[in-house]
């Protein structure tokens, strides 16, 4: 197993520090002397930050290998940063019953580059018609504890209600893409002035508000635990923030695009910016940011939905919703939050590793880096400004909204069970990385 | 003027000279001979994904009559999913040599997307696109109001102090918003009637008034009142109770057309739903225009082909 020893790298409490990695684990931390036969590199001016945590990614294996593999989605994992991903079972077949979430499982494994923890689907097929087998995944070798339909609302209230109450059984969170189908049947962009003005069929914020109340009450009820995928409006935040008050188990994501990107982009008609719950307004934006530094949101997931070209490159009704995500996420919540003064970087690690490690129930991830904990870390320079290109995109897919514009840092390592994914930059190679997992 | 996709960023200088060239090509129309050799050897392409004989045959004839080559391509259905993309198609056009296309599609946006996207060199007349804009029709509605208004003076004016009435189904209609555009930049006052149900969420930034009363706009004894179309599948759709109810409350009826002006304008982009948005008395009254729509847009697509053909692509060369 690898030793490698990183100089000099500034801590998330603005302390520097060696870090000795030693087997997996964090050796030692603090002023490392002995460190005989390590491979040092050199971390000054660099932030080593716990190796991000993604509770909402899109790896398309199986079925849809032409936009990405958990292979190429694990590299593109490995480039912002992450150490572990939970990938959506939205997949075809659909990861609803234990063999498909051991395949992704082991997918993953193979891959080496981060640990892939998959997301069982709540109904069969994502039909949202009868519950799919959430004890055997949750038994399985994958133990599956987050549940989501996501790409589609559980609409259905009782079947919400009885999903919220079965995986108590297993300490589940059902995650819930909220959104009511009625109310958003065709929609195309947020509902605002602007979608009256593109007769782009427009998606209200109320779609997602409704759902969100719905799901808090439900969860109340019936004392279980919900999270919220990517919430995207001012008012969904009041709702969240009333449950919270209440005392209702509720957790919240955000995405980095909405944290960032508003809906007058989409006067473009550039299907880029086509994602679904659509980019909104810059209130909204404001009110995201002001949510995630007070709480009332736990974390920001990157929604990662990779497409090919085609899907894209088209007209705009006619365009697949979804942005990449993972490779940029960590400089858009810089520029996002760290920048406005928002944020520390103890809070980045805060919302992107420890918390989303927590809501998903994933052991080896979102430690801090202290003597004994779990190898998985990303070193980070913060202080450099860079166009994102595509040579940035790690992944199969190049649907990113930030291609040609300017973001703030880089991630220059990860490191995966105390492996180096990536290097000075670049994403290490396949069989090197799969090697090291192994040994 | 490279393409014409929307009224949205017509000025009115650029709006009042397609105009003008406009009244040129409807003198031509009153000639023994009606065909103009300016475009002869140049190639319009009508590309339309989505059925629209009234539209094609006006641009064919258009073109025929500027002397360009025409050729007809008509894709209804296509698109990602159902067969070829737009992309595709645009660079079999680009390969055939098309020196403009004129495209009508169902999805908003899709001429934008094609004069953007780098596919294809030839310029674009956007010819409706979903439910955003069609703006060679505003044009044409507003060509015959200044026709009504100012006769043979028309020339180099606008349409300051008109008060027009757009009443119906705004929410999907790409006539309306193009015309609440242009008319609002040729100084025309425009008020829109419709059931709430049938109004984007939020027009507060149109210039435009916007009621629900028509009984009140017409008392206000308006120089237009537009009717426009409601497609069948809103009645079922819950937009309104039921046709009758919505005829009684928003269809220009006799009772309506007869308490109108006999110098208000009844103006129909077409095809009218008889007896349900529009009476009879009032589609074929004196006050009705809507043949003469028809006819000025032959002359206003001639005017927008011209321009966008000629002039500027031939300095630039």
């Amino acid at each position: 197993m690898s030793r490698t020893l990183i100089r000099g790298a500034t801590l998330v409490d603005g302390t520097r520090g060696d870090l000795l990695l030693d087997d997996g684990r964090i050796a030692e931390i603090g002023s490392v002397t002995d460190a005989a036969g390590a491979t040092v590199i050199d971390a000054d001016g660099l932030l080593a930050l716990p190796g991000l945590v993604d509770l909402h990614t899109h790896l398309r294996e199986p079925g849809f290998e032409q936009s990405e593999t958990v292979l190429t989605g694990s590299r593109a994992a490995a480039a912002g940063g992450y150490t572990a991903v939970f990938p959506m079972a939205n997949t075809s077949p659909v990861a609803d019953t234990a063999g498909v979430v051991e395949q992704e499982l082991r997918l993953g494994e193979d891959a080496g580059y981060v640990t892939v923890q998959p997301i069982g689907a709540v109904t069969v097929g994502l039909a949202g018609e009868r519950l799919a087998e959430l004890g055997a995944m949750a038994a399985s070798r994958a133990k599956v504890r987050v549940f989501s339909d996501d790409g589609l609302c559980v609409w259905d209230p009782l079947l919400m209600r009885r999903a919220l109450e079965y995986v108590k059984a297993f300490d589940g969170v059902i995650a819930q893409h909220a959104q009511e189908p009625r109310l958003t049947e065709g929609a195309q962009m947020n509902e605002g002035a602007l979608s009256g003005e593109l007769g782009l069929r427009g998606w209200p914020a109320v779609a997602e508000e409704a759902i969100i109340a719905r799901d808090a009450l439900l969860a109340e009820h019936v004392g279980s635990r919900l999270h919220v995928c990517h919430l995207s409006t001012a008012g969904s935040v009041e709702v969240v923030r009333w449950a919270k008050a209440r005392g209702i188990r509720i957790t919240a994501e955000v995405t980095p695009h909405h944290l960032l990107l508003t809906d007058d982009l989409v006067a473009s008609y550039d299907a880029r910016y086509k994602v679904n719950p659509p980019l909104r307004t810059a209130e909204d934006v404001e009110a995201l940011r002001d949510a995630l530094a007070d709480g009332t949101i736990d974390i920001v997931a990157t929604d990662h939905a990779p497409h090919p070209a085609e899907s894209k490159e088209c007209e705009w009704d006619a365009a697949a919703n979804g942005m990449v995500g993972l490779e940029s996420a960590l400089s858009v919540v810089h520029e996002a939050m760290v920048e406005t003064g928002r944020f520390g970087w103890a809070d980045v690690a805060r919302v992107m590793s420890a918390a989303p490690a927590s809501i998903g129930s994933l052991a080896g991830h979102g430690h801090a880096l202290e003597a004994g904990a779990p190898a998985e870390l990303a070193l980070y320079d913060p202080e450099v400004r860079a166009e994102f290109g595509v040579g940035s995109l790690a992944g199969r897919s190049r649907n990113s909204p930030y291609l040609g514009s300017t973001l703030p840092g880089r991630v220059v390592a990860t490191f995966h069970r105390g492996v180096p994914t990536v290097l000075d930059g670049q994403v290490r190679p396949a069989d090197e990385v799969a090697g090291g997992a192994r040994g | 003027m490279r393409h014409l996709l929307s009224t949205r960023d017509l000025g009115r200088e650029q709006a009042i000279e397609l105009l003008d060239i406009a009244e040129d090509m409807a003198a031509v129309q009153q000639r023994e001979v009606r065909k103009l050799p300016t475009l002869r050897g140049r190639t319009v392409v009508n590309l339309f994904f989505e059925d629209s004989t009234r539209t094609r045959v006006s641009f064919e004839a258009a073109a025929k009559r500027l002397s360009a080559d025409v050729i007809t391509f008509s894709a209804k259905g296509s698109s990602v999913s159902k067969g070829e993309s737009l992309k595709d198609t645009a660079q079999t056009l680009q390969a055939i040599g098309a020196d403009a296309v004129v495209v009508r599609h169902q999805a908003s946006g899709a001429p934008q997307t094609l004069a953007t996207s780098g596919w294809i060199d030839a310029g674009v007349v956007n010819a409706g696109d979903g439910t955003h804009e069609h703006p060679t029709q505003a044009l044409l509605d507003a060509f015959t109001m200044r026709r009504r208004l100012h006769g043979d003076a028309s020339r180099g004016r606008g349409l300051d102090g008109a008060r027009v009435v757009i009443v119906g189904d705004v929410l999907h209609s790409r006539v309306a918003r193009s015309n609440v555009w242009l008319l609002d930049a040729l100084g025309a006052e425009v008020t829109l009637v419709a059931p709430p149900t049938l109004l984007p969420v939020d027009v507060s930034a149109w210039p435009a008034r916007v009621g629900y009363d028509l009984d009140a706009a017409i008392d206000s004894g308006p120089d237009a009142v537009m009717m426009l179309r409601v497609q069948a599948e809103r009645m079922h759709a819950a937009f309104f109770p039921n046709s009758r109810e919505y005829s009684r409350t928003w269809g220009l009826d006799d009772a309506r057309f007869a308490r109108l002006p006999r110098t208000t304008m009844v103006m129909h982009p077409g095809p009218m739903n008889r007896g349900f948005e529009i009476a009879a008395s009032a589609a074929d009254s004196a006050q009705s225009t809507v043949l003469e729509q028809v006819a000025n847009g032959v002359s206003v697509r001639m005017a927008a082909l011209y321009l966008l053909l000629s002039g500027e692509r031939e300095e630039a060369a």
